[in-house]
């Protein structure tokens, strides 16, 4: 997996603000999950964007490939994003 | 369908993401000409209809909806399994329709790019297409065929545009050689691990770069404003409790009125048979064992009906993904997915619904900690003995002078059943249910008017389910219970001893005296019963949690609905075979009944104590039968009543010897 950690605004999808546009540059981890993530398009490379959090801060909502998508934030802070 | 063997029956796998509208188009393709069953073993449904392609019937296979195929989930497993022919009893398809979302059109396609894998023929039906343009996107159907070297035809499932062109594509495609698209070449594989799927979406972009234009409007605006409001912090909690009180309300009170006809239709059934037969076993098989069973299974079609026709709008909404994204930070802390929480609302009206809507739980570990905790929701079976309890001993009284002691007792019951079940949730979750949180990746499907035609389908196919399935399970136990609770007969000797008794000492109009000797042989019967005896020989098990043999008798006849124990201690406190909990002859009876040795058995405590044995023991086996069914084995409606019953056994110990250490006996 390409990992970008070098970059200044690089950052995990969990505290990329709101509504912001952001691109995809690593899903990080080898298990069930990381492939998952990969097969439902979440791929180093694709748009990305926050769409809103759940009531008590958790899970939250994205929007890739035009679709949306809501997951945990364990599961979120598994992907680096940069914009 | 007899497929087996015939060269000539076609085998077409129809194959999706969920949300693609793939039960829309199974519908439509299939009429109501399907079959419903489970894979062997496992609790996935396998889902298979008639579909006429060009003049001869085939058999679509109906494949569990899925992102991807690479077998880590068992849907996956078997959606392989299937497509390789691996699936005992169903032959190797000859065609794969691909139902794609054109709306979704990326990820819908990774799961085409898995099937052109296998070498089989596959047909795209493009779905949602008309949404897809609604919102100033084109698409050029052509375009993605050519790039796909695969024909791919628009459907509108609703309208029927592009039914018959898919039914001639298929036909063309069969027994030809796919031409594939596009080659992932395992030698440069330089990607690491997860090459394969880089590949693959590489392969999407491209194609879909160059057949779809898509304007600047963002694709899911009224979506995005309607989640506005629903999934609003404050206001989409607010919506979600009044939704879930709506359904509660529907299944809790008004579905009573059409149980309550079919309960008095059964009853008045049961009369008929009674006045019109002879007195004698068959007469009483027929009336109590067969049309009390029947009438057993079918009391719950309302419910079941009702709260299906919820979850399906709910679901085809989109709104369920919407209320389990609410509610999983609170669902999750007990270890439970957020989609747990209107089954276990259903189950406070009955748990044979709620355990049926844990179908919309996709994990399987999830799933079944939800159905094992379920029954501790009070359901309305309780509402009788609770009543007959409090009203026995603790009506009339007030906590603070003006709180009813009876209304505390029963929200007490309502809390103790929940905070047990979370306990329970998060041992299960942590012992046999044990499993690494499973990862909550939820697709949230744009809001789409529900197919009433699916919804209905829906309805009536699970309402279908629950009696062929569950409904020969109970109507078994049903007259196995009838068998045991009227077997031995009384002699002759006993009816005319007990005849002669009451002529002796009662003097009565000749028509009480009757109903006084009906009660007491019946009374004699059960005590003489198989039930009786078993009430007999549990006696010194049961005597340190303050029970009796006629308790006994009553705990057992529960099992048939928990409310059948009031009518049961209605018949052994011989006060007839109509008394209801609110029956204050009933509740004289209890109060005064004396034991063997002459001291009253009931008291506050031990009326206390059968409040909580009745939350906490399994003893429906209505629900036992629908676990069964749903989770597709004997073993866990067993580890169920074992657990259960264990639970309660203890817990009523503690607290009948507890009381009376301190006092309250």
């Amino acid at each position: 997996m390409k990992r970008k950690t070098d970059e200044a605004e690089s950052m995990t999808l969990t505290n990329l603000p709101i509504g912001r546009d952001a691109r995809v540059t690593a899903v990080n981890g080898t298990g069930s999950v990381t492939r998952r993530l990969l097969e439902m398009g979440v791929i180093p490379g694709v748009a990305v964007q926050v769409v809103k959090m759940a009531p008590f801060g958790d899970p939250i909502e994205i929007r890739v490939r035009g679709y949306s998508l809501a997951m945990r934030r364990t599961e979120a802070d598994a992907i680096e994003v940069s914009y | 369908m007899e497929t087996n063997g015939h060269k000539s029956h076609l085998t077409i796998a129809l194959a999706g993401n969920p949300n693609a509208g793939k039960t829309t188009l199974f519908n439509a393709l299939t009429g109501l000409k399907q079959k419903i069953a489970n894979y062997p073993g496992v609790t996935v449904e396998r889902k298979e209809g008639s579909w006429v392609v060009n003049g001869e019937t085939a058999n679509l296979v109906d494949i569990p909806g899925l992102y991807s195929l690479d077998a880590t989930s068992l849907d996956e497993q078997i959606a392989r399994d299937v497509i390789t022919g691996n699936q005992a009893g169903l032959p190797k398809p000859d065609v794969i329709v691909a139902v794609v979302d054109a709306t979704n059109l990326e990820r819908n396609l990774y799961l085409v790019t898995q099937l052109f894998e296998f070498g089989i023929p596959v047909v795209i039906a493009l779905t949602m297409i008309d949404v897809f343009e609604k919102q100033e996107h084109e698409i050029d159907v052509e375009m993605l065929s050519v790039l796909l070297k695969t024909p791919v035809i628009a459907i509108n499932a609703k309208s029927g545009r592009g039914k018959n062109q898919l039914a001639a594509k298929v036909a063309e495609v069969v027994h030809t050689t796919p031409a594939i698209p596009y080659v992932y070449d395992e030698a440069e594989d330089e990607a690491g691990p997860h090459g394969k799927i880089f590949a693959r979406y590489n392969f999407i972009s491209s194609v879909v770069q160059d057949s779809v234009w898509h304007s600047d409007q963002k694709s899911h605006r009224i979506s995005d404003k309607i989640d506005r409001v629903l999934t609003h912090k404050f206001f989409g909690l607010v919506i979600l409790v009044a939704i879930l009180l709506v359904v509660f309300q529907t299944i809790f009170s008004w579905a009573s009125l059409p149980m309550d006809m079919l309960e008095k239709g059964f009853g008045a059934a049961a009369d008929l048979v009674r006045s019109q037969m002879p007195p004698g076993i068959l007469t009483d098989l027929l009336a109590d064992g067969i049309i009390a069973g029947v009438g057993g299974v079918v009391v719950f079609l309302p419910q079941i009906l009702l709260l299906f026709l919820f979850i399906s709008l709910l679901e085809d909404s989109g709104y369920m993904s919407r209320a389990a994204f609410l509610l999983d930070k609170l669902m999750s802390r007990v270890g439970l997915h957020g989609k747990a929480f209107l089954p276990l609302i259903s189950s406070f009206a009955c748990a044979i619904p709620g355990i049926m809507a844990t179908r919309t739980i996709e994990s399987r570990r999830d799933r079944f900690a939800t159905i094992m905790i379920a029954p501790f929701m009070s359901c309305s079976a309780r509402l009788p003995v609770y009543t007959l309890m409090i009203g026995a001993f603790f009506g009339g009284r007030y906590v603070f002078g003006f709180i009813s002691l009876g209304a505390v007792l029963m929200l007490a019951m309502y809390a103790l059943g929940v905070f047990v079940a979370i306990i329970v949730a998060f041992i299960l979750k942590r012992t046999v249910l044990k499993a690494p949180p499973p990862p909550f990746l939820m697709e949230m499907p744009p809001y789409r008017w529900p197919n009433f035609r699916t919804v209905f389908q829906n309805m009536f196919t699970r309402a279908g389910l629950f009696i062929k399935r569950a409904g020969t399970v109970i109507l078994t136990l049903s007259i196995v219970l009838w068998a045991m609770m009227n077997f031995p007969r009384p002699s002759q000797n006993d009816v005319d001893q007990i005849t002669a008794e009451v002529e002796q000492t009662c003097n009565c109009p000749p028509e009480e005296a009757q109903d006084k000797i009906e009660t007491l042989v019946k009374a004699r019967m059960l005590d003489n019963s198989i039930a009786g005896s078993i009430g007999h020989a549990i006696e010194p098990a049961i005597a340190p949690l303050g029970y009796d043999w006629r308790i006994g008798i009553g705990l057992m006849s529960a099992f048939a609905a928990r409310e059948v124990f009031v009518s049961t201690m209605s018949i052994l406190y011989n006060v007839g075979r109509d008394g209801d909990a609110e029956n204050e002859s009933l509740l004289q009876a209890v109060r005064d009944a004396k034991g063997d040795d002459g001291k009253p058995i009931w008291t506050p405590l031990l009326a206390f104590t059968t409040m909580m044995f009745f939350l906490l023991a399994m003893q429906c086996m209505s629900t036992l039968a629908v676990v069964r069914r749903e989770t597709n084995s004997w073993r866990w409606p067993i580890f169920m009543t074992v657990y259960m019953c264990a639970l309660a056994y203890i817990v009523c110990l503690i607290v009948y010897q507890g009381g009376k250490a301190l006092g309250y006996g």
